[in-house]
């Protein structure tokens, strides 16, 4: 994750609403070791595979996020509607994002679990729009997240919008995550 | 102004004297609580974070329940359970419930209770989104991520945002014969939607939550997170005073709602004006009631879970079953092997539970989160193709039990006993009215 203020740029990959952890990372994939510098990969590859084909990389659908036999996506930036992230608290559903190049996800509203863990575990940025940008935006489009300015430009589309600050999680975003804040603050010793 | 049962639970473990929502406090944990799907990154992390010879910070509140993928023949699932008990030999941990032995439980959240570790006043945490099933004892209980667990390992802290608190408050003297806890919770998710309670407290109170029995409450509060809740709670008294004493002498403090204390909402519900319902394919905010969906077509019945899975969900479920044959593949999973035990034991008119359920044709399985959650192709239930299921379990998104071109209803074991014996989706009023006639 993106460790800095630093504009966070790349392709759109949209998708609806109540997009729960299931459908980001089916159940049956949930064994693979997150440690394991090549199982890990398998996340890459089965993130978003539970999301219906037709739902998938909106407005056309039947786009998969990473491309079969790959374990990367092409897409950087995830466009949803409410209530991203519903469902389980397994971690492996911002895991698997950022394992498949995910860096950031543009969504009116988070489950709460969901989002805690894509902070805390220095994921990606869940980063909250005022308004519902996965009708506007479309799978493909060059996507620019200004971190300072709270704004989200569609390249390709040119048009720009505002989206939230971070609020309260800020300093632990910006730290990289729980750990890397608590040893700023000196609530865990240095490694 | 009075706190809430929540605001004061969190304002004791931060050691402030109050808390307000939306302030973000470092909590002293009580119970930490992991199983086989997310312990071994939790514990991957921590030995990341605190080093290869760290120890958790207190072994006697760390309790580790593999329930998962138990029964299976998946080897990297078999390998997280090995993961499981290396750790808990490497950190001498008494709590933990391993595969194989008479310790074995089976699903997390029926087994803390069991085993005493859902207590008033008390702060719990847990790496499963249904965690929360343990606010029906009154205690703080929410889920976490494996990052938030090896965090807690290491410390004994974590930072939480006090959430607002929603208050549901039910009339009535008892439920009626045909309704169930899970009718309730159905109702309450679809009128609020699967995020409006998100970030926030639900509180079940009134004359109606006191006259329910300690499975009906942890049935409700199991389905908070479908709201998207952070917690649910129900205030202790002596139903719960009664379960927890019978399972651990662990002393503990009971909290209770300020009268004066602050919600973000109140919502008033009759037990007495309430039918089953149902959750449609795909959401559980998909409400209808059983009438309106009644013939339905259906593959499918399965009766388990955390939700479904308990003692009293199976007596429902035999009450309507007993002398029947089952039209569906019926599938019977009990949520920890102290249920299993007691489907051997319990009777209805002199016939153990268990043999009704044979005898009626049903599949019964081993005690774990079994088809609930899909797992690994071998699962014991999963919905491999396009069925249609109706489930006592708790979530009916796309793909849940299994196959994203399979559909769920989820309702309560009532209605899914009904269904199995008649082969449709079909109102429990018809058998509950026979039985009383």
């Amino acid at each position: 994750m993106s460790k800095n203020s630093a504009p966070i740029k790349g392709r759109a990959f949209v998708l609806g609403k109540n997009i729960d952890t299931d459908q980001i990372i089916p159940a049956a994939h949930l064994v693979y070791s997150l440690e394991d510098p090549e199982e890990r990969k398998l996340y890459g590859k089965y993130a978003l595979s539970g999301v219906p084909s037709a739902e998938s990389g909106l407005p056309e659908g039947n786009i998969p996020l990473t491309k079969d036999g790959e374990t990367e996506s092409q897409f950087k930036i995830i466009v949803a509607s409410d209530n991203f992230g519903c469902g389980s608290s397994r971690e492996h559903a911002p895991a698997c994002l950022e394992i498949a190049g995910i860096e950031a996800i543009v969504s009116p509203t988070y489950a709460r679990i969901f989002y805690r863990n894509s902070v805390d575990g220095g994921f990606l940025i869940p980063f909250e729009s005022f308004e519902d940008l996965s009708k506007e935006v479309k799978t493909g489009d060059e996507l620019e997240i200004d971190q300072v300015n709270h704004t989200l430009k569609n390249v390709t589309q040119d048009k720009l919008y505002n989206i939230k600050p971070l609020g309260s999680v800020a300093d632990i975003v910006h730290a990289g995550g729980i750990f890397e804040y608590a040893r700023q603050n000196g609530m865990v010793p240095a490694k | 102004m009075g706190m809430t049962l929540t605001e004061k639970i969190l304002a004791k473990h931060s050691g402030r004297d109050r808390v307000s929502p939306g302030d973000n406090v470092w909590v002293d944990v009580d119970v930490l609580m992991t199983h086989d799907v997310c312990g071994p990154p939790a514990i991957g992390i921590f030995h990341k974070q605190f080093g290869e010879n760290a120890k958790v910070w207190d072994k006697n509140k760390l309790v580790i329940i593999p329930d998962h993928y138990i029964f299976t023949n998946d080897k990297y699932a078999n390998r997280n359970v090995d993961v499981l008990r290396a750790f808990a030999a490497e950190q001498d941990l008494p709590y933990f419930y391993d595969v194989g032995t008479d310790s074995y439980k089976g699903v997390c959240h029926v087994a803390l209770p069991e085993e005493g570790f859902t207590r008033p006043g008390e702060v719990l945490f847990g790496t499963d989104s249904h965690t929360c099933t343990a606010g029906a004892f009154g205690q703080f209980a929410t889920g976490i991520g494996n990052t938030d667990a090896a965090f807690i390992m290491g410390t004994g802290k974590l930072w939480v945002k006090v959430p607002e608190t929603m208050r549901f408050v039910f009339e009535g003297t008892s439920l009626p014969p045909y309704l169930m806890a899970k009718d309730i919770i159905l109702q309450i998710i679809g009128d609020i939607g699967v995020d409006g309670a998100t970030y926030r407290t639900m509180e079940f109170a009134g004359e109606g939550i006191k006259a329910l029995t300690m499975e009906d409450r942890m049935t409700l509060t199991n389905m908070a997170i479908e709201a998207g809740g952070k917690n649910g709670v129900v205030e202790p008294d002596e139903v719960t005073e009664a379960y927890v004493k019978a399972r651990t002498d662990h002393p503990y403090e009971k909290v209770y709602s300020d009268p004066d204390a602050k919600y973000h909402s109140i919502h008033h519900y009759n037990l007495e004006d309430m039918v089953p319902m149902v959750a449609k394919p795909h959401s559980p905010d998909n409400k209808a009631t059983v009438e309106e969906v009644e013939g339905g077509y259906l593959d499918r019945a399965y009766i388990g879970s955390c939700t479904g899975g308990k003692l009293s969900d199976f007596r429902a479920a035999a009450e309507i079953i007993r002398g029947n044959k089952v039209k569906l593949d019926t599938y019977i999973v009990p949520a920890t092997t102290e249920i299993a035990r007691a489907l051997e034991t319990e009777t209805i008119f002199g016939t153990p539970l268990i043999d009704i359920f044979r005898e009626a044709g049903c599949k019964i399985g081993n005690a774990s989160c079994a088809a609930c959650l899909g797992g690994p192709s071998d699962t014991f239930g999963r919905l491999n193709n396009e069925e249609v299921c109706i489930s006592s379990t708790n979530r009916n998104y796309p793909g849940r039990m299994g196959s994203k071109q399979s559909q769920v209803y989820l309702a309560s074991p009532y209605t899914v006993a009904a269904s199995a014996v008649t082969g449709v989706i079909t109102d429990p009023r018809v058998f509950i009215q026979e039985t009383v006639i």
